[in-house]
């Protein structure tokens, strides 16, 4: 038998249903591997007591023939998902030692189907940011790097749940995307990263950066993975008025491997200049294996595609400013004292926001301020509808959406972290799922020349969450990306 | 639409975000820079489009009008900074 930690979400699954390993066994094999691996800082905190207690009911449950969907399972969970009892940060100094009273849907729905919980996962400040560099625990090192070996960034804002799954610090993890915070990360990790259509997983409980976009979805080894993971963490609730009543379907029946006839649509628009060919390569790769798997491939247009990016950095920071009034030192996180009530606030919010996150309220406050909101915020939002039409008029002539996640691989810490705007362009390819509120998967599909992972991105119709994975199963199988990144960061 | 540092200065009180006048120049420039950046929009003829707020088209549920969560003070000031009795304390108001 290979290593526990070694194991994805499938597979340990079966093993401990057919009990070759108990769920204490699984648990306390990863609560280790975490404890060796602090040079990644994919964790911000560490739950062995709590595991290994989740485990040990587990395995009565187990014992007993009761096993649920998710029994056994160790995850980490982003600390954007407020978890009773256990500080929630958001990676941000506002929230101090914030420790919710009460647990958040998806990590409830997670913890109902019988996982195990490991601890919180490092991110970006309140989710902003596409390099895990804007965390005040501080930046989460990718697993991977190149020939040059310097410290390349996971991705983000997702950064602790992308690095995490990639070393195996964890058989899954949960995340967010609000521009592609779960897809970019995964991409840069060797991962796969999902965001179901907006309303699919309740919000209640996930602190909130731009709650028109938000989504919750799973970061993990394989699309079986991601399958398995959705069935749990999707669920419609009355405590999110956006949540969705539909019943979730069993989305690992829907990986049957057979896509003939289904058609895929090709945006010319994301053609991007200064795109390395290799993500041009990889990308007509994509292509091909699924034409061989019997697809067909068909020319769409999306002709709003540059206006996309742009568009967000008005919605989002708008939304950011709005839901971040609420961080004001009085009901809970940190208080710095004022000479009055205004000057606590200013004070407050000004020693908790990092630079990053003060920049988009503040691009917010303007946007939404007397005499600007028409020319930005509703200007944004019709464009935003504009972007939504492009996608329905394509889903008139094909089923999925094909492209690269991102234009670049994993790149240095540091490299981009002086220029907002750069930083920005990482999510050119992700931004539209979820101003359109579609579907998204980032499937590994190969490597670039310096050895580092490269992702596709398929884009679903709303609620096409059973298409999506069955495409992306017929894609991992074509890939068969199984390289890992070599363990250079374990403590002896 | 370039920021200056008056502007700056003025988003900066309407955010509630407290700001040095040292800090003023490099953020007044950030701000312009994205801006700018965002200024494409203008490019697109809009007249006619209406905004689009939701992406998934719902309905919002309404709810029996009825207490249904509540009654745990002690939950509800666990995390606060500065509590007096049942209440959030705040400095003085009201001379």
């Amino acid at each position: 038998m290979s290593k526990l930690t070694d194991l994805n979400l499938a597979e340990a699954r079966d093993g401990l249903r057919d009990k070759q390993f108990s769920a204490r066994e699984l648990t306390q094999a990863h609560i280790d591997r975490v404890a060796a691996a602090e040079k990644l800082n994919a964790y911000v905190l560490q739950t062995p007591e709590k595991a290994l207690e989740m485990a040990d009911a587990s395995d009565a449950k187990i014992a007993q023939g009761e096993a649920r969907p998710l029994e056994g399972i160790p995850l980490g969970i982003k600390d954007l998902f407020c978890t009773k009892g256990v500080r929630t940060t958001a990676c941000s100094h506002i929230l101090a030692e914030f420790t919710p009273p009460y647990e958040s849907t998806v990590t409830g729905n997670l913890w109902a189907d019988g996982a195990v919980m490991l601890g919180k996962l490092n991110n970006d400040e309140f989710a902003m940011g596409s390099s895990n560099e804007t965390s005040r625990f501080g930046a989460v090192i990718n697993p991977w790097r190149g020939a040059d070996q310097k410290h390349l960034v996971p991705g983000g804002s997702s950064g602790g749940s992308s690095s995490a799954v990639a070393a195996r610090l964890g058989i899954a993890a949960t995340a967010t995307d609000t521009g592609g915070s779960i897809r970019q990360p995964a991409a840069f990790t060797g991962t796969v990263g999902l965001k179901p259509t907006y309303g699919r997983c309740s919000r209640w409980g996930v602190v909130a950066f731009a709650s028109s976009l938000d989504q919750a979805g799973p970061i993990t080894q394989t699309v079986r993975d991601a399958a398995i993971m959705l069935s749990s963490m999707a669920s419609y609730d009355a405590k999110d008025s956006t949540s969705v009543n539909l019943t979730v379907p069993d989305y690992e029946a829907a990986l049957t491997g057979d896509i003939k006839g289904l058609r895929v649509g090709i945006p010319a628009e994301y053609r991007v200049d200064n795109m390395p060919s290799e993500i041009e390569a990889l990308w007509q790769q994509g292509i091909d294996w699924l034409t061989e798997a019997g697809a067909e491939i068909v020319d769409i247009s999306l002709p709003h595609t540059k206006y996309a990016l742009p568009a967000y950095y008005i919605i989002a920071p708008a939304e950011a400013s709005s839901n971040l009034a609420r961080y004001d030192g009085v009901r809970y996180g940190m208080r710095v004292a004022g000479k009055d009530i205004d000057d606590m606030y200013a004070s407050t919010r000004a020693a908790g926001f990092g630079d990053e996150v003060i920049r988009r309220i503040m691009i917010g406050t303007y946007a939404l301020s007397a005499g600007y909101y028409d020319a930005y915020y509703v200007k944004a939002l019709q464009v935003r509808r504009l972007i939504a039409e492009d996608f329905t008029k394509a889903y008139e002539k094909c089923d999925v959406v094909l492209t690269p996640t991102t234009p670049s691989s994993a790149f240095a810490i540091g490299e981009k972290s002086d220029d907002p705007l750069e930083m920005y362009l990482n999510d050119v390819f992700t931004v539209t799922g979820n101003l359109a509120g579609l579907p998204g998967i980032s499937v590994p599909a190969g490597v670039d020349a310096k050895g580092l992972p490269l992702g596709l991105q398929l884009i679903g119709k709303t609620f096409g969450e059973e298409d999506l994975l069955r495409v992306a199963g017929v894609l991992e199988t074509a890939a068969q990306f199984t390289a890992r990144a070599d363990d250079w960061w374990s403590a002896e | 639409m370039s920021v200056d540092e008056k502007m700056a200065r003025r988003i900066a009180t309407l955010a509630r975000i407290g700001v040095s006048d040292a800090q003023l120049p490099a953020l007044a420039k950030e701000l312009s820079a994205i801006l700018g950046f965002v200024e494409q929009l203008s490019e697109l003829d809009t007249t006619g489009v209406k905004p689009l707020t939701s992406a998934v088209e719902t309905t919002m549920m309404g709810r029996e009008d009825v207490i249904n969560d509540g009654g745990y003070p002690a939950d509800v000031l666990a995390n606060a900074p500065e509590r007096d009795d049942d209440y959030f304390a705040v400095p003085k108001v009201v001379e």
